[in-house]
Formats: C-alpha cells, sequence, structure tokens
C-alpha cells in the first residue's frame, strides 16, 4: 500500500533535483520575458541612447548592437551571451554590467542576510513566547509592537531615524559604507517590518500548534515548558513561517530600494534606480536576471527547510 | 487515609466560556489501588474525561478552574503541591494515553526520539535511554525495533502507533496509567490486541489502570470496578459485574439497555428479483488494489452490511457505486442497468434513487443553511419531484418521520445534537424518495443509546418505505441488530457472504470467525469466558 521508502539522502536528492528542474524552466520564462519586453515596448535605441541622441546615433547604435537583425536571431544571440555569462558593457561605467551588478550584489546580499538573521531568531522567539500566554501581558505588548512595526511605512522611520541618531544625537554615520557603524541604521530599519509580519505569523502558528494533541502528550510525559515550545511545538509551527521568512527574504534581495537609497547603500536596489535613471539598460537587464536566480535559489533553499523540518513531505 | 494509591475526592471542575459557566463535573469521588483497574464510563458530554485532565494537570486554566476537591496520590495532593514537586509526577509516577495516537504522537519527531525523551526528562541518561527504548519497543511488539526506532509516527499503524504510545507511558514504570478511550479508533482485532498487552504490562508492573471508555465491552474485558458519569455526575459505582447485573441508576439500565447486539436477528425473505446487482468490481489506486473482483446482489428492501477492518474496500465499494470514483472494471446493474456506463445525465436523473448517509453529520451538513433549506435543497435541484408550495409541509412530514418536529426548520444545524444531525441527514437523503440508502459508518460517531434510536428510524424506514440499506460498518454488535444479509471483507475481497443468522451463528471462514471472536460483549461473564477461551487457545 505504501511505497518501500528512499532512503533519506535518495529522496532529498531527487526533491532537489525536481525543484532545481522547475526553477530552470521559471528562469528560462523569464529571459524570455526581459528581453523581449526591452525589443517590443518601443525602439531599443530610443530606450537605450540618451533623450538627446540624433537619428544618426540612433542608426549606428542599431547597427552596433545588430538590432536591424530578426528578433528570433537577436534573442539567440542574447542568450548565447547571457549563458556565456556577458550581459554587455554598463553603458555609463564602461566596465561589464555582470560585475557592476554582482558587486552591489554583494552588498545587499549581506544587508539581507544580516537582517533576516536577526529578523528570524527576533519574531520566532517573540512570537512563541507571546503564544505562550496569548491574550496575556507579554502577547499583547508584543502585538502591538508588531502592529505598528509591519504598519509604519519604511522611509519615514529611516529619515526619522536619520534625524534623531545621526544628526541629532550624532551617534551614528547618515549613509555610505566603510564601518560596521555604516550598518546599523539601514539593518534597524529594514528590520522593522519583517520583524512585525512574521512575529504575527509565528504568534497564530504557534498557538495552533501548542493546542494539538502531541503537546498534551509532552505535558503528560512531564516536558517542561521551554521543551515544549521550543522543540515539540516550535518545529511543527514552522512551516508557514519559513514561507513569510521567505517572502520577506526576497523582497530583500529584490533590493530594498527605498532604504538604500536614503542611506546610500550601493546595493542592487540603489543600483537599479540609479541605472533606470541613467538608462544603463544592461545593467537593468543583468540586475533583474540577478536577483531572479537569487530569489529561485532562496525558494529551492526553503523547499528544502520544509523537507528538513517535516518528514511527512519528504515521503 | 493514605489506603489507596490514588484518591478522587468532592472534585468539582468548571469552565468559563463566552455563554457562561459549565460546570463539566460535579463533586465526584473515586479511588484506585494498585493493580487494580477502574473504568469510568460515560458517553459524550458526561465529562468522564475531565477528572483524568485534572488528574494530569491537563485543563488549561482559565478557562478551566478546580473550584473543589483534591487528588490524592498516596496520600498527596496533587492540586496543592509546589510546582517542582509536581513536575516530577507526570510521566514518573502517572502516564496516560489517548484516544487517537497519530495526532497525540509529535509528527515531526521519530518515535524513538519521543521514547527516549520520556526518559530522559526524568534524568536517565542518553545511553540507558537509547537502550530501554528499544527494550520498550520491543516489548510491546513492534515489528523490527531496531529500525522502527528511527521511524516517524506516520510510517505506522493505528495500532503500531497506540502501541508506542504504550511503550512511551510505561517507560519508567508508572504506579498508575491513564486510558483515554485507547482502542475507540482501532479496528475490533487491533483493539482486541491492545487491550491484551495493556493486561499483560499491568500483569508484570502491577500499575493501576484508569480507563475513560464509553463501551460497555471494553469495561467488561479489562476493568475490576467501573463509575458511571452522567452530565458532569458520578451516577453510580461498583465492580463491573455488580453494576452490570444489577444496575441501580435509571441511567446506567438505559446504556446497558442500549447496547446493541442482543436483539432478534432478521430472517430475510427469499431472494428473488435483485434491485442491484454488482459483479466482478475492480479498482486499484497504484500499485494497491483496494477491490480485487467484488459480485453480490441486493434485494428491494434489503440490508446488506458490509464489514471489515480499514483498508477492507468498505468505502471505496460505497464511493464507486455512487460514482464518486470511477472502477477500473466491472458492472453494477441498477434495475437492469449498468451504472457505470451511465452518462452524466442519466445519473444525474439516477442520484434520486441512490442516496448515502455519512459518517460525521457535523461534517456533512453546511453550517450556514437551515434545517429546512438543508432538506427542501434536494427539490431545488429536482424541481420535478414536489411543487415548491409542498416544501413546508413535506420538510415538516420528513422531520416527523426521522423523529424531530416540524418546529426545528428554521434552526442551524450546531443546534443539534450529534444525534439529532444524523437524524436530519437522513431526513434530507429521505427527500428524494430513495430506494437505496449507502450508509458509511453512519453510526459510528453516535453514542450508544443514540445509535440504538438512529438504527431503530432506519429500521422502521426499511419495513414502511422498501428502501434497501448498503450499511457499512467495523461494529458487529449494530451490524447483527440490523442487517439481513452481512458481507464480510478483507483486502479487496469479499470472504464470506449470507444471511445474518450465518455468518453470526455459523461462521465459515476463519477471518470472519477472528473478526467475531475480537469483538467485546458487554456482558462481563460472557468475556471473561471469551478470554479464558483465548487465553487456552494461547497457551
Amino acid at each position: 500500500m505504501i511505497p518501500p521508502p528512499d532512503s533519506f539522502e535518495g529522496a532529498m536528492l531527487k526533491f532537489v533535483r525536481k525543484r532545481a528542474v522547475a526553477s530552470l524552466i521559471s528562469l528560462v520564462g523569464l529571459l524570455v520575458m526581459v528581453f523581449f519586453l526591452s525589443r517590443l515596448t518601443g525602439d531599443p535605441a530610443a530606450l537605450f541612447l540618451p533623450v538627446e541622441a540624433s537619428a544618426e546615433m540612433k542608426a549606428q547604435f542599431r547597427e552596433l548592437h545588430g538590432l536591424n537583425d530578426p528578433m528570433l536571431m537577436q534573442f539567440a544571440r542574447y542568450v548565447g551571451d547571457v549563458v556565456t555569462g556577458d550581459f554587455g558593457e554598463s553603458l555609463r561605467k564602461a566596465r561589464p554590467a555582470l560585475e557592476v551588478v554582482l558587486e552591489a550584489f554583494t552588498w545587499t546580499l549581506w544587508l539581507a542576510v544580516i537582517t533576516m538573521t536577526l529578523v528570524a531568531g527576533a519574531a520566532i522567539v517573540v512570537g512563541s513566547l507571546a503564544a505562550f500566554r496569548a491574550g496575556g501581558f507579554f502577547d499583547r505588548l508584543s502585538s502591538l509592537i508588531s502592529l505598528v512595526g509591519a504598519s509604519v511605512p519604511d522611509f519615514w522611520i529611516a529619515i526619522v531615524a536619520i534625524v534623531v541618531f545621526s544628526v541629532n544625537l550624532a551617534w551614528l554615520p547618515t549613509s555610505g559604507t566603510g564601518s560596521l557603524l555604516h550598518w546599523i541604521l539601514p539593518i534597524s530599519v529594514l528590520f522593522i517590518r519583517p520583524f512585525g509580519i512574521i512575529v504575527q505569523v509565528v504568534r497564530g502558528s504557534m498557538i495552533g500548534a501548542l493546542s494539538s494533541a502531541y503537546v498534551k502528550t509532552a505535558r503528560a510525559k512531564g516536558v517542561k515548558s521551554g521543551p515544549i515550545i521550543f522543540v515539540h511545538a516550535l518545529r511543527n509551527a514552522m512551516l508557514p513561517v519559513i514561507t513569510v521568512i521567505g517572502d520577506q527574504a526576497a523582497s530583500l534581495l529584490n533590493g530594498a530600494v527605498i532604504v538604500e537609497t536614503i542611506f546610500g547603500f550601493p546595493g542592487v536596489g540603489k543600483l537599479m534606480i540609479d541605472s533606470i535613471l541613467q538608462r544603463d539598460f544592461n545593467v537593468v537587464l543583468a540586475a533583474i536576471l540577478v536577483t531572479a536566480l537569487a530569489i529561485f535559489l532562496m525558494n529551492l533553499l526553503i523547499d528544502l527547510a520544509y523537507a528538513l523540518l517535516d518528514p511527512r513531505i519528504r515521503h | 487515609m493514605a489506603d489507596h494509591l490514588l484518591e478522587v475526592r468532592d472534585l468539582s471542575v468548571e469552565f468559563h466560556t463566552a455563554v457562561g459557566v459549565v460546570k463539566a463535573v460535579r463533586n465526584i469521588s473515586y479511588h484506585l489501588d494498585r493493580g487494580e483497574t477502574l473504568a469510568i464510563l460515560g458517553e459524550s458530554g458526561s465529562g468522564k474525561s475531565v477528572s483524568s485532565s485534572a488528574i494530569m494537570n491537563l485543563i488549561d486554566m482559565p478557562p478551566g478552574r478546580i473550584s473543589s476537591g483534591e487528588i490524592l496520590l498516596d496520600g498527596a495532593d496533587l492540586l496543592t503541591m509546589p510546582a517542582h514537586e509536581r513536575r516530577k509526577v507526570n510521566g514518573r509516577r502517572i502516564a496516560m494515553i489517548f484516544q487517537d495516537p497519530l495526532s497525540h504522537l509529535n509528527p515531526v519527531y521519530t518515535v524513538g526520539w519521543q521514547i527516549r525523551e520520556a526518559l530522559t526528562t526524568h534524568g536517565t541518561d542518553a545511553a540507558k535511554a537509547a537502550s530501554e527504548a528499544l527494550r520498550l519497543l520491543t516489548r510491546v511488539g513492534i515489528p523490527d525495533p531496531e529500525r522502527s526506532l528511527d521511524k516517524y509516527p506516520h510510517e505506522f499503524s493505528g495500532g503500531q502507533r497506540q502501541r508506542v504510545m504504550i511503550a512511551m507511558a510505561l517507560a519508567l514504570r508508572p504506579d498508575l496509567l491513564i486510558a483515554d478511550e485507547p482502542t475507540t479508533a482501532l479496528d475490533v482485532t487491533v483493539q482486541a490486541e491492545v487491550l491484551a498487552l495493556l493486561e499483560e504490562l499491568q500483569q508484570e508492573t502491577g500499575m493501576a489502570v484508569l480507563i475513560i471508555t464509553h463501551d460497555l465491552g471494553v469495561v467488561a474485558e479489562i476493568a475490576d470496578r467501573v463509575v458511571v458519569m452522567e452530565k458532569g455526575v458520578l451516577v453510580e459505582a461498583g465492580t463491573v459485574s455488580e453494576v452490570y447485573k444489577n444496575p441501580q441508576h435509571p441511567y446506567t439500565k438505559k446504556l446497558i439497555a442500549a447496547a446493541p447486539g442482543k436483539g432478534e436477528m432478521h430472517a430475510p425473505a427469499a431472494r428473488a428479483e435483485p434491485v442491484l446487482s454488482v459483479r466482478d468490481v475492480r479498482k486499484r489506486y497504484g500499485s494497491f488494489e483496494a477491490l480485487k473482483g467484488l459480485s453480490f446482489d441486493l434485494m428491494p428492501g434489503e440490508t446488506m452490511a458490509v464489514v471489515g477492518e480499514s483498508g477492507s474496500g468498505k468505502s471505496t465499494l460505497a464511493r464507486i457505486l455512487l460514482r464518486l470514483d470511477e472502477p477500473d472494471s466491472g458492472s453494477a446493474l441498477w434495475k437492469g442497468r449498468d451504472l457505470f456506463t451511465m452518462s452524466p445525465a442519466e445519473l444525474y436523473k439516477l442520484r434520486r434513487d441512490l442516496q448515502m448517509v455519512f459518517q460525521d453529520p457535523t461534517q456533512s451538513l453546511n453550517p450556514r443553511m437551515t434545517v429546512y433549506q438543508l432538506i427542501s435543497e434536494a427539490w431545488v435541484i429536482h424541481p420535478d419531484i414536489l411543487p415548491k408550495a409542498k416544501w413546508r409541509e413535506r420538510v415538516a412530514e420528513l422531520l416527523v418521520q426521522v423523529g424531530l418536529g416540524p418546529e426545528h426548520m428554521g434552526r442551524y444545524p450546531h443546534q443539534f445534537s450529534g444525534g439529532q444531525r444524523q437524524r436530519i441527514a437522513i431526513a434530507r437523503a429521505l427527500a428524494l424518495e430513495p430506494q437505496l440508502i449507502i450508509c458509511d459508518e453512519a453510526v459510528s460517531a453516535l453514542d450508544v443509546s443514540v445509535q440504538a434510536q438512529v438504527i431503530a428510524l432506519l429500521d422502521r424506514l426499511r419495513k414502511e418505505m422498501g428502501i434497501a440499506f448498503i450499511f457499512i460498518a467495523h461494529d458487529l454488535p449494530v451490524v447483527r441488530d440490523f442487517a439481513d444479509h452481512v458481507m464480510v471483507m478483507q483486502k479487496g475481497n469479499i470472504v464470506e457472504l449470507g444471511t445474518v443468522r450465518e455468518v453470526f451463528d455459523t461462521p465459515r471462514q476463519d477471518y470472519t470467525r477472528a473478526l467475531l471472536a475480537a469483538g467485546l460483549d458487554p456482558d462481563p461473564d460472557v468475556q471473561a469466558a471469551h478470554r479464558a477461551a483465548r487465553l487456552q487457545r494461547a497457551s
């Protein structure tokens, strides 16, 4: 009736392979969309060149980039370039576009990883404790804080934070990078909204897990409250939480556009805004593909985390 | 006063809910000695599980509140004990097993981990816990115990999961084991095995057992003494045979009288032209063969009981006959026409003749529809049956027919008890004037006294309206009271098919005999004889 169980490693490998194939198909779809969007929404020469470019310059541009060739040929060439890691030159920085994007993406990746680690850790502890005594003082306090956190716009917090901590108190630098102190404000501001959202999800999921039958069993075994919350209930409650953590992390990886811009943080969000304004389309396209790839990888990680946490998914 | 191992004195528990204070148990007292088994017998809502939750400190406060009483374990009051001492009691001195072992085992940890945790929580070191876990799993009869330690709960069968729960509960050799409906969710043969295991382990360890159940058969099989609860009050107490043979309280009398399996068996009329003729029905799901070629006939106005254990294919058969699922091959002639080859339009007309009543009326009745809407919905779908002007009158008639009244028409399902809801579901099935009703465990979820009433209702409908029934059930005494013919299924095959008298009095197949032998009789003397016979067979 039940198929013979695979070994754990075998099952995981099959699982990863299946997900990787699905991700690859999505990536190809994205590639098609990005390419045709930039070709079909108008004349690429008009799009790529400055507004004041002359007709002669545009013709030269078309000739240089093979824009007069049939569309499919252009697409084949584009895919060929992308596969070999060639996204063209950045028109403004005179360096390979991919190099520019990866440099910015590294900054964003660090920002996202540090922020999400802090957020996830804090939100899981706070949400779990709030759920343990649902309706109690700590629960109401954390609900209030998380609700405010999830609702307040980040550009406002960012500006207020600069005014208070950088301008008035002069404890922290206003913008840029260079020292550890430069990281504190962007991380703190980016922390607030995902923290508010994830605390609420953890709390809801934990209330369900704590009222489950297996928790009753654990109490009948004499297990103490600590392990009941963090060993028995939490692992079961993590599945919906991981989904939301993934969503939030993805939006940070996409580039925290506003926060990066306000704090002059050289991440991929700021790079994208700058490149769009400067019509540096090779960089924009490279940035889109790099962040998309990162998000696909992260979804894969989330699926893996699911399978690790819940043995029923592995089968 | 430390004579008894456990003494519950004058215990009252109330729950403060949005609609007011519910007094779950009121001033109940009982006691339990070492090596003894006490059963708490009661129906749903009787409060039979509340006192054990209080013993285990499992009542959430708020909303719960223990308003009076004490619970003495060897003379020490568990309710006033300091928290650090209280914590040492659960798992070490008192352990508990529950009705539904799948939901009571943590799905994301291996069973080995969960058994070891029971030990390490109370100070056993890890190496000792590991060897103990293996010994325990072996002792409760889990096959291949070494590898099973690393398996997760979902990889075991229901009976095995309950064995795992027992291994976990007995890890520290507690003085008292509380078992809350431990076999209710299990098949009858598995139930017998689990109860036998509990009895064996009790003899080995000398522990006391407090068993909570609604089943007189379980009481007769395992208990020395019994207390009967009704609506939060303890109405009767005594030894099992005293209470069974000479019940004092009217409620106890009613419970014993309602126990199925004692009535006159049906003597079906000679068989003539079948209304339904099933031939060689097969169905497989992947590599699993659910039905391996079933054939049988059903006469008009006849009840065919389908019995068998989980996985035997009973429910698959019901789903296929209603075309909720498609068979792989075979035919089912309904008045000469094959159900399986009918077009959707023909099937739509036929739905009138074939109706179904499900196990759980709470789930099968839309909670946002009134009783009137639920019953008259059939005529919305089949408008030619009855003109709209007559709907009200007919709904009222149907309600009276199933033992409810016209005044119930405007109410919603949640305003009724489980038994009443099942009557509504039956009224809804009757609205289309069907000729066959398929009941899938239609009375399994009901209390014994309600069960008897619903069975009586179905039998009356069969006689008065000539409706045929396919009655899927795992509860043999109920089948004995209601069926004309019985079909015993095992692993997708019909192993025995005959009149109810043939199957119950002179079963031909070993499997049928095993099923019948595993069934529990409410009479403690009969059950004692069964047990003696079983022990003799074993030795």
